[in-house]
């Protein structure tokens, strides 16, 4: 997807993480973070026509978490509104299509987790085929291992690094959007996603080459991922950048990579690549996000200081 | 050969075991936490949100309505008034049926809350009646709701309908 009918910028965004957030809930992580983000361009959740969210209540041992953190956004009158069990970046994709539609201007999408307050590595075996692999309790780390050595065995790397622990973080991600003059009218520095779009692979792990990232790849041509001066990728474990660098055709360009917490990193990394064009550091953008075991879903976005000219759909 | 084995009629496996066990550790959250450690003490608190003024009890940190920040607290009496409930007819862990469950406003707050109501006949439940809180020991409270074992009546007439008709 590129080229969009409705150009569609980021216009604000606001991040939070630490490693282990001690006492403050969901919520109460979140609602800073939101108000940050609508704050920047004057905007109340009353002014936002779509609202989105990434999140997995398993990472909360809470049945319709998801549900809860509305509060932090205040769902009254009542909005409209949709829940994503991802990274919040596959929520940012969804409100681009809805953007698309015509109805609303603007949307709200934010991502939050506390993996700190459960086992992580074992939380996410559990996304695994349950019949078959999931009883086996393959850990997340462990994965990432037989991925790290199918590297090394397909004799396509120089080098590829060890696999260290599974990086654990708690925290949120908001990110305000807007539709063409909309975003001009919000600020002066709109940044504007020129193609957006993800693919998943297989589930099982078997049937897949491992040592490459097809989904990537795809993603990164369909949304038009040429000629970028930066690239902003969601790494969970070093060895899948080597992956993505080459699933992207990277040559040189800066690279910032970072994991973020579980279900945030992805929308997170979208937020700081946006915050480099509208800075000025970067014109044009590569981010990434990464969903399931061994890159299994991938999302790639093309963030750019110009907007495509409207009504150019490709 | 391999049509064969595809007519052969193999049982079908319907049960699999797959025994799972996540451990979580659950955080109330800053309000929460203030609510608990106000109940360890025999307190019933709440928190107004700045905006529309309603008082949530337990406080929720945020206010569903506005999506803004609940920061002022303010300690309520305990008592309250029925504005819905039910008689339950069967037993239930530690509950001879008949027993009534009802929903009240506590005075002063703005959200009703479920207990139980007992030391009366069921049959003399009804909306409007005034109730309070009966505590258990001091010496065995805990930062728990069950510190509260269940409501009663109290002798005060009904409220009138007009002031929990926004609940019922
Ligand atoms: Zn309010």
């Amino acid at each position: 997807m590129r080229n969009f009918k409705r150009p569609v910028a980021i216009v604000a965004s606001a991040s939070f993480e630490t490693p282990s957030e001690p006492s403050r809930n969901e919520v109460e992580l979140l609602l800073p973070v939101i108000h940050d983000a609508l704050g920047q361009v004057g905007l109340t959740q009353q002014d936002i026509g779509f609202t989105v969210s990434g999140s997995s209540d398993y990472l909360q041992g809470f049945p319709f978490a998801f549900v809860g953190a509305l509060d932090a956004v205040g769902a009254w009158p009542p909005i409209r509104e949709s829940h994503l069990e991802m990274d919040g970046a596959f929520a940012l994709a969804e409100a681009v299509a809805v953007l698309q539609h015509g109805h609303v201007d603007t949307a709200l999408v934010y991502a939050f987790a506390r993996p700190s307050r459960g086992d992580l590595d074992r939380t996410l075996s559990i996304q695994l085929d349950p019949y078959s692999v999931a009883p086996l309790w393959p850990d997340a780390r462990g994965l990432a291992g037989l991925q790290a050595q199918a590297m090394r065995d397909s004799g396509r790397f120089d080098s590829v690094p060890e696999v260290p622990p599974t990086h654990v973080a708690d925290g949120c991600t908001a990110v305000v959007l807007a539709v063409g003059d909309r975003a001009r009218e919000l600020t002066k520095t709109p940044v504007w996603i020129t193609g957006i779009d993800h693919r998943i692979e297989a589930p099982a792990l078997g049937v897949r080459d491992l040592a490459t990232s097809v989904s990537t790849r795809l993603a990164a041509e369909s949304a038009g991922a040429t000629d970028v001066d930066a690239a902003y990728l969601h790494v969970l474990y070093p060895h899948q950048e080597l992956l993505l660098r080459d699933a992207l055709g990277l040559n040189g360009q800066p690279v910032h990579s970072s994991a973020g917490p579980m279900m945030v990193g992805g929308l997170e990394r979208i937020a700081a690549a946006a915050k480099a064009v509208a800075a000025g550091d970067a014109r044009r953008a590569v981010a990434h996000a990464t969903s399931g075991p061994c890159l299994q879903q991938n999302l790639v976005a093309v963030l750019d200081a110009t907007a495509v000219l409207e009504g150019a759909a490709a | 050969m391999s049509a064969d084995v595809v007519d052969e009629a193999v049982p079908p496996v319907t049960v699999i075991e797959c025994p799972t066990r996540l451990d979580f550790s659950y955080t109330p959250g800053v309000a929460q936490s203030r609510f608990l450690r106000a109940l360890e003490r025999g307190e019933i608190t709440g928190q107004r949100c700045p905006k529309c003024k309603k008082v949530y009890v337990p406080p929720r940190g945020a206010c569903s309505m506005c999506g803004v920040a609940t920061e002022e607290e303010l300690v309520l009496s305990g008592k309250g008034t029925i504005t819905t409930f039910c008689t339950t007819q069967i037993p239930s862990p530690g509950l001879v049926p008949p027993y009534v469950t009802a929903w009240i406003r506590l005075d002063g707050s703005d959200i009703t809350s479920m207990f139980l109501i007992q030391e009366c006949d069921p049959a003399e439940v009804r909306l409007g009646m005034r109730v309070e809180a009966v505590w258990v020991e001091e010496a065995d409270r805990k930062a728990d709701l069950g510190n509260i074992s269940y409501f009663r009546p109290i002798d005060e007439p009904d409220a009138e309908y007009e002031t929990y008709k926004d609940y019922v």
